[in-house]
């Protein structure tokens, strides 16, 4: 087993040090070659492990490779804990990234940055691997960083571009925000537990339930909530709730594979996994859990509706990756980590099949993201039209397809649940299913349906993308259909048993496994509730607007003037904080520019310093003077001053 | 070899024990035999004899580790009347030297070949002086470790003037020659007063003395500040240290690699040898003796390093500022401040080796050696690899963490916070913020400068792959420490 994992996690390493340090050598296919077989080792690894831990019991095992630093009592080890989660989560990281990879053939195949590209996305599948198979905070810090710096240089994979540049450097700032916490909650945790291992910790955490942090002599917090929301702050960064969301929409400068694989499927989901992961510390704070709920479903409306007035395609689908992350969340915050990993599990494929989609579309317009320039692809490519019907059907929970069992369990779940922030959470996670089939269909009709409005030369050529692209695209449409057939023994069996802690008292897992007989069942049981109604208005809607009467979308934008520009400058947010944090971090860094920098440290530190080293430096060069008696007397006086030293005492 | 059983040895008749008991000392008799031959090959091959002798050489000290490795973890061997005993450190000590010699071999190599007059002394002083390190490694006695040292030395001031024609070379080989004899008088004198008072040249004897000794006769306070001037010198501490710059800057590039490397092996386990297990009860006396030296070689080394323009007089008062360190692990005097000390002598000499290795390889059209630091400028564009492996070294030698440098400054610091030394914690890390400034302005000047001039490499396959793996180890050690740290706990239990 030991063996096993080491190989899946180093496979992609060093598939990616080949292609990045020897690309020049291995050329072009020698690189694309080396990346897709490390990681086809790493997923077909992945199944085994699958195989064992699910078939033949061998599960929950926390194997430690080596320990890496002793510092006092506490020591530092590197190790991998394989349960269902973990498996689970290698299997789609692996699984998308192979994808991606062969994806990548196609759609990168003129770049010159070729094989650094291959070498990225390989190093990126390595660190995921290590976040999700981690057995204590510190490698899961690792992975985490390390996902976040592949992001960041993917986001800037073309480093020409002035907007690829900005908006890495914004995924990067925002990101630390998150970080800050989540390191700050890594620190709690070694604070109150003394160790950083996972079982330990969660198995004395029922223990110190009670405990609390005097803030000041009568401030006390609680030092699981303190815990919890502080880990919480770095899966926002991460998994881009709001208010930390700004990143993400900008995060499309990168190549679209990237988007599919880190932006979508996989990075983003760290976030979600982590909560999950954690289950046993945030199932003793419902604060924590009332918050999470809250900004998830803040996160999944909000977004959503921004996802309606978009014209860029990847910004769409970007927009509807941040609502279906809320989604997650607000599962999270409902205690139903199990679901939660269920609409990671089945958005992971019907996402990264949509932008995967979206890239076949913008290689075969020459690089046109507008879709106002589009229209009519249906007749031209027939398989990503019908594969990015599948992903859109899946996402906006078509009874059937996978995206309908894990949404439409989210929202029972959050209807079950007793929390006080449920209520809130669950009107708005129910308006969004409106929301996303509306916005879902309209990029749907403006890109594929009605009258081809893009010029004449790249009509002429308009054909559909070749095999390495297609051929994933109809790998990942499999699972987006059925993918959400597990939901059995995903959400309702005791798949999960081993990794996830519920507590008692939050039952809303335990309430809808009672109601569970069979995927029939299930969906016919749907077509009482809203949300599929509401699933089937949007639809609906965005038929009449886009496709019968486009001069209607026209006007009621005209008449609606206020709310647009709203949706339009995404609420103003990326504004305020350019102008608060940016600009007021800005200030802040000339004062200490003018004043720290140049005054007391250029100034007085360094020159000064300087001065006092040059000035020395003089009186000892005298002394070097390269005379040997010089340097003999050096040594005699040298002897004198131990002597004297000695005899002084 | 490993078959040997050590307790059977004095019941065999008496040619057989001789030959046992040689083979058993066999590392330093195998050399001995080996180089001699190899002298005399090198001597009758005519025009070829250069490359002969580096591939006998090479093969030589390959055949050593192989001879070392099967004995470890076994048990002491002692010989002579206690003169010689091969104990975990001495094998550690004799791994360490041997393969640091042969890589120096592997990189000096192309730079020897491009200088018009290479000639096959440089590997076969090397194999004497390599000899004179693994005495000294397994000396236990005053006579041994002199007999070493001066081995060791002969060869290193022949080596400083390998190339006869210049004069810079000249100048420090004499300088490095007298100031060398001095240092030895020094120690010799010292020497000869323990013998005078304790009536011994035995280490263990005499440790056996001054556990037994009463009151402490001023004598041997006298006799132990001679021994220790005569460590000072080998490790080139502040005040003994002004051959260094000198003898760096003048000396060939590759013998100041071979200088700057493997020798300070043989001064660490000189000094442990001579302090510890010598004069453990004086540790008083001689912890504020190294305090005082390694303070200095801390301050003088990273100030004065500053000031330098020149790349290898730069490395030479870097070198001194890391014996500081390495002074700062030894004088708590305990098992675990001898660990980290050696500890950080290995990860020292990885990264001077890399560092000078780098240099090697770059080559200017004049056959000159690259000796300016502005010579480096750009060199990020020019030769992403080498700069790449420099850089690694300079993030090292500055103690950055992702970098192995980190882990031996920490370790020291740690040895040095438990036994109570806090200030001299303090002024340590004070000392590499500020030795950081010039580890930073090389990587500075490869990366943010414009290419200045273009430098060529060596395009000797075999330095460049052991140069990429020199690299990678300061790496690779950051992400796994504990092998080589748990070893170096080791051999001092």
């Amino acid at each position: 087993m030991k063996a096993l994992c080491l190989t899946i996690v180093l496979a992609p390493l060093i598939a990616s040090m080949l292609a990045g340090l020897f690309g020049r050598v291995i050329g072009r296919s020698g690189s694309h070659w080396v990346t897709i077989l490390g990681v086809a080792i790493s997923f077909f690894l992945s199944l085994l492990v699958f195989k064992q831990v699910i078939f033949d019991q061998v599960s929950h095992t926390s194997i430690d490779i080596y320990q890496w630093l002793v510092v006092g009592d506490l020591s530092f080890k590197i190790g991998f804990l394989i349960d269902p989660l973990t498996v689970t989560m290698m299997l789609v990281v692996t699984f998308v990234s192979l994808m991606v990879h062969i994806y990548t053939i196609g759609y990168m195949h003129n770049d010159p940055g070729y094989q650094r590209f291959f070498s990225y996305i390989s190093l990126f599948t390595f660190s995921m691997l290590m976040l999700v198979m981690a057995n204590n905070f510190l490698q899961l810090f690792f992975g985490w960083e390390a996902v976040g710096l592949v992001s960041y240089l993917l986001i800037g994979f073309w480093y020409t571009r002035e907007s690829a540049i900005f908006a890495n450097m914004k995924a990067f700032l925002v990101n630390r925000v998150g970080d800050f916490g989540f390191l700050l909650g890594i620190g709690a945790v070694l604070a109150v537990f003394n160790t950083l291992d996972y079982e330990s910790v969660f198995s004395q955490a029922p223990l110190i339930n009670t405990q609390t942090f005097a803030i000041t002599e009568n401030i006390h917090w609680p030092v699981m909530t303190v815990i919890c929301l502080l880990l919480f702050v770095g899966a926002m960064g991460k998994s881009a709730q709001v208010p930390l969301h700004v990143w993400l929409p900008d995060s499309m400068e990168g190549p679209t594979p990237i988007s599919a694989l880190i932006h979508a499927a996989t990075m983003v989901t760290a976030g979600i996994f982590m909560v999950a992961r954690m289950s046993p510390l945030f199932e003793l704070s419902d604060t924590a859990l009332n918050v999470i709920l809250i900004i998830g479903a803040i996160t999944a409306f909000f977004m959503g509706l921004v996802g309606i007035v978009q014209n860029d395609i990847k910004r769409v689908v970007a927009y509807s990756t941040l609502s279906q992350l809320g989604y997650m969340t607000v599962a999270l915050g409902a205690s139903a980590y199990s679901i939660a990993i269920f609409h990671l599990f089945t958005h992971a494929f019907f996402k990264a099949l949509l932008f995967l989609g979206a890239g076949s579309v913008i290689v075969a317009l020459h690089h046109e993201q507008d879709m106002r320039n589009m229209g009519g692809l249906r007749k031209y490519m027939p398989i990503t039209y019908w594969t990015a019907l599948i992903g859109t059907l899946a996402l906006i929970g078509f009874p059937g397809f996978s995206g309908f069992f894990s949404k439409d369990s989210i929202i029972e779940a959050v209807y079950h649940s007793n929390l006080p922030a449920a209520e809130f959470a669950y009107w708005l996670v129910l308006a969004g299913v409106f929301v996303t089939a509306f916005y879902s269909f309209r990029l749907l009709f403006l890109v594929f349906h009605g009258e081809s409005r893009m010029d004449a030369h790249t009509k002429e050529h308009l054909k559909e993308s070749p095999k390495v692209i297609t051929i994933p695209l109809i790998l990942l449409a499999i699972p987006s259909v059925f993918a959400g057939l597990f939901i059995g023994s995903f959400v309702f069996g005791d798949y999960f048993a081993q990794s996830i802690f519920v507590a008692e008292h939050h039952q809303a897992v335990a309430e809808l496994k009672e109601h569970y007989h069979g995927i029939g069942s299930f969906i016919s049981h749907a077509f009482q509730g809203y949300a599929v109604y509401l699933a089937f208005a949007g639809i609906i809607c965005a038929w009449f607007l886009y496709l019968k009467q486009p001069q209607l979308a026209e006007s009621l934008k005209q008449k609606l003037q206020i709310p647009y520009n709203v949706l339009l400058n995404k609420y103003g947010i990326d504004e305020l904080y350019q102008m608060l944090f940016a600009a007021g971090s800005r200030k802040i860094g000339a004062f200490c520019d003018s004043f720290g920098d140049r005054l007391l440290i250029d100034g007085l530190v360094v020159n000064g310093s300087a001065n006092i080293v040059n000035w020395f430096s003089s009186k000892v060069r005298g002394i070097q003077t390269g005379y040997l008696y010089d340097y003999a007397f050096v040594m005699i006086i040298g002897l004198m001053i131990l002597l004297g030293g000695l005899f002084l005492q | 070899m490993d078959s040997l059983d050590i307790n059977s040895i004095d019941s065999l008749p008496g040619l057989l024990t001789m030959l046992a008991k040689s083979l058993v000392v066999m590392p330093e008799i195998a050399l001995l035999i080996a180089a001699s031959t190899i002298l005399m090959v090198s001597l009758f091959s005519g025009r070829k004899s250069d490359l002969f002798t580096y591939i006998l050489s090479l093969a030589t000290l390959l055949g050593m580790v192989l001879l070392i490795l099967p004995s470890i973890n076994k048990p002491d061997v002692v010989l002579f009347g206690e003169m010689y005993v091969n104990d975990e450190l001495a094998k550690l000590i004799k791994l360490l030297v041997c393969v640091t010699v042969a890589v120096i071999f592997i990189y000096a190599r192309p730079y020897l070949l491009n200088r018009s007059n290479s000639r096959p002394e440089f590997y076969i002083l090397g194999l004497f002086a390599t000899l004179g390190m693994l005495v000294m490694a397994s000396a236990q006695n005053f006579i041994t470790i002199y007999l070493g040292l001066e081995l060791l030395s002969l060869c290193l001031y022949a080596l400083v003037a390998y190339l006869r024609d210049s004069n810079d070379a000249a100048e420090a080989a004499i300088k490095y020659f007298v100031l060398g004899a001095i240092a030895s008088g020094m120690l010799l004198y010292g020497m000869s007063i323990m013998y005078g008072i304790t009536g011994t040249l035995s280490l263990s004897e005499i440790s056996i003395y001054l556990v037994n000794v009463n009151d402490l006769n001023i004598g041997l306070i006298f006799a132990l500040t001679f021994i220790v001037v005569g460590v000072a010198f080998k490790f080139g501490a502040v005040p003994f240290h002004m051959w260094v710059p000198d003898v760096y800057q003048g000396a060939p590039t590759a013998v100041t690699l071979f200088i700057a490397t493997a020798p300070k092996f043989a001064a660490f386990v000189m000094a442990i040898r001579l302090l510890s297990y010598g004069m453990q009860e004086l540790v008083a006396d001689w912890q504020q003796m190294l305090m005082i030296l390694a303070v200095l070689s801390l301050i003088l080394g990273n100030i004065i390093a500053i000031a330098q323009s020149h790349i290898k007089r730069m490395l030479a008062y870097s070198t001194i500022s890391h014996i500081g360190f390495v002074l700062l692990g030894f004088l708590s005097g305990e098992n675990f401040g001898y660990a980290s000390a050696l500890f950080y002598t290995v990860i020292y000499v990885l990264m001077a080796a890399g560092a000078f290795g780098v240099l090697l390889l770059l080559n200017k059209d004049d056959d000159t050696d690259v000796d300016n630091l502005s010579e480096l400028k750009g060199l990020g564009q020019s030769h992403p690899r080498l700069a790449f492996i420099m850089l690694l070294i300079m993030f090292s030698m500055a103690g950055m963490p992702l970098t192995v440098g980190f882990y031996a400054k920490l370790y020291v610091l740690q040895s040095l916070v438990y036994n109570d030394f806090i200030w001299l914690a303090i002024l340590a890390v004070i000392m590499s913020i500020i030795g950081a400034f010039y580890y930073l302005r090389v990587i500075k000047l490869m990366y943010f400068d414009d290419l200045l001039q273009n430098l060529g490499t060596q395009n000797s396959l075999l330095a460049n792959t052991v140069i990429s793996v020199n690299g990678l180890l300061i790496v690779g050690l950051f992400i796994y420490p504990n092998y080589l740290l748990n070893y170096c706990v080791n051999v001092f239990q």
